[in-house]
């Protein structure tokens, strides 16, 4: 392998990565306040690069009109789900909110059947994202070199966000002890759809990036990087931040890697190994908390 | 004549049918400090809960400066000047003791500087351990953070839930002096303990409860002397 070769395959694994990362973070988020698995995301996903079709084909607006649509319609998807199929449960053993996850999951992909065919449709292009630029001998699409450096700025304003307002610190809050955060006076139900808006907002990022450089989307699309996000999640330690971050970067350069080698059938199972080698060996995850019974 | 600034009438509260609480009758003098003692599971916590709204009482009137609080939401109770301090602390182990005080502000919009003044003054501990995570505080630290807590929402009521518990004596000697400083300053407190012979010293007046029933009430001095109360709750034998 060149160096050049090496250092492309490095930018397209960091660049998948980072949408791996975007969509983690959504798991991870969710986990972190609800300690629900939303099923559904990868699902959340798959609708916006629906929304996307609609928008720029269907109706054909132009993409900064279309991006704003698209954002805002996964935004609303995701709280919707959470007030429809998740709060009714938030008394209910977490077993039960966990199988409504998966239902919702699901439920959203036989309606994208029942609504859009499951037939591949073309996923539309935004031309000025895949212009060809060439950086020190690496030629790439501009899509895949500002995911990165995307996936980067978000992180980053998100922990700005957890760590520095007042709505972050009630999240964190809201995370340890929903009975003592309504004594402070928190409105929780605010903070679990905000956590939502998030994870949806970064999800509907994360969509835009990832289809974009392919070709087509159908109803299915969502489950196996929905996995794969949340396997990223679990191996940065779910409910850490940038734990998922890490992880998505980890299995998007391990993906790309293993598949530059000559074993493309080879890149998912080697996802699926490291699933199994951190549940067995540090079932934390790389930044996860310990989990200690309340006495 | 002192006006009741709480007034609990017939409050029963039921989990999944079984009542908890069955139907007591609570007065809350304002400025006062008012207790109730009472054995594990006769019904104490589940009162505050229902007065801070976290509990929806089966029926029950609570009238809060004569205006009516049941089916209220906490943040509303809390925002009218109604706190607690739940029982086994409950800070937020991962905030820091700053960010605890200012939580504990959440629905206030005015400048907490003098009130994070005050709680300093009042806990210099704490002043010493502002960047600490709230969850490497000792026992009785965290005592002091949560009633910090409960009184930077700037509260009229502060309502306790067995704040001796797990504490060294020392420390319970502390909080029981800080108890009544706070009640100098003209907060109402209603508080709980099973370490009734401290409770029953500081307050102005005592409800006994048991399994959900009031079986008793008078000022501490009184029940302090009363003999079914020094064999069942302090511990004296004729």
């Amino acid at each position: 392998m060149t160096s050049t070769a090496f250092l492309q395959y490095c930018l397209t694994g960091i660049s998948i990565g980072g949408i791996y990362a975007l969509i983690a973070i959504g798991y991870t988020m969710v986990y972190g306040i609800l300690r629900l698995i939303n099923f559904a995301h990868g699902d959340i996903f798959m609708m916006a690069a629906y929304f996307m079709i609609f928008a720029m084909v269907d109706f054909a607006l132009p993409w900064y009109v279309s991006i704003v649509i698209v954002l805002a319609a996964t935004i609303l998807l995701g709280v919707v789900i959470e007030k429809v199929a998740y709060k009714p449960l938030r008394s209910s053993p977490r077993m039960s909110i966990m199988i409504s996850a998966i239902g919702v999951s699901y439920l959203l992909q036989n309606l994208a059947t029942y609504l859009f065919s499951a037939l591949p449709k073309g996923y539309p292009k935004i031309d000025f994202l895949m212009k060809t630029i060439t950086i020190g001998g690496i030629s790439t699409s501009v899509v895949t070199f500002i995911t990165p450096i995307l996936t980067l700025v978000f992180v980053f304003l998100l922990l700005q966000l957890i760590n520095h307002t007042k709505i972050g610190m009630a999240m964190r809050a809201v995370s340890k002890d929903f009975e003592t955060s309504q004594l402070m006076g928190i409105k929780i139900n605010r903070v679990i759809s905000f956590t939502f808006v998030i994870g949806c907002f970064l999800a509907g990022v994360g969509s835009i990036l990832y289809f974009t450089p392919r070709p087509s989307v159908y109803p299915l699309v969502g489950s196996l990087p929905g996995l794969k996000c949340f396997i990223a999640a679990v191996f940065g330690g779910i409910g850490s931040i940038p734990g998922a971050m890490l992880g998505g970067f980890v299995i998007g350069l391990s993906e790309t890697f293993i598949k530059a080698a000559g074993y493309s059938e080879f890149s998912d199972v080697f996802t699926f190994i490291l699933l199994i080698v951190v549940l067995l060996f540090k079932p934390t995850g790389l930044f996860g908390e310990k989990t200690t019974e309340k006495v | 004549m002192m006006s009741n600034i709480l007034e609990i009438k017939n409050l029963v509260v039921s989990y999944g049918g079984i009542e908890a609480v069955k139907g007591i009758d609570i007065t809350v003098p304002e400025g006062q400090i008012v207790t109730l003692i009472g054995a594990n599971g006769a019904g104490k916590s589940t009162t505050l809960k229902s007065i801070s709204g976290l509990v929806k009482p089966k029926q029950a009137s609570i009238l809060y400066k004569g205006q009516e609080i049941v089916g209220k939401t906490p943040d509303y109770i809390v925002s009218q000047g109604i706190t607690l301090v739940p029982e086994g602390r409950r800070v937020f182990p991962n905030l820091t003791v700053l960010e605890n005080l200012k939580i504990g502000a959440y629905l206030r919009k005015d400048s907490l500087k003098e009130d994070l003044d005050y709680i300093y003054s009042l806990f210099p501990r704490l002043k010493e351990r502002e960047w600490q995570m709230a969850g490497t505080l000792s026992g009785g630290e965290q005592q002091m953070l949560a009633v910090g807590r409960a009184l930077m929402s700037k509260p009229k009521v502060i309502m306790m839930d067995e704040p001796s518990l797990g504490l060294a004596p020392l420390v319970v000697k502390d909080i029981f002096k800080i108890i009544q400083t706070i009640n100098e300053q003209g907060i109402t407190v209603l508080l709980i303990e099973q370490n009734a012979n401290m409770a029953l010293k500081v307050a102005h007046k005592a409800y006994v409860i048991e399994t959900g029933t009031i079986t008793m009430e008078g000022t501490g001095a009184e029940l302090l002397a009363n003999e079914e109360i020094k064999q069942a709750y302090l511990g004296k034998t004729k």
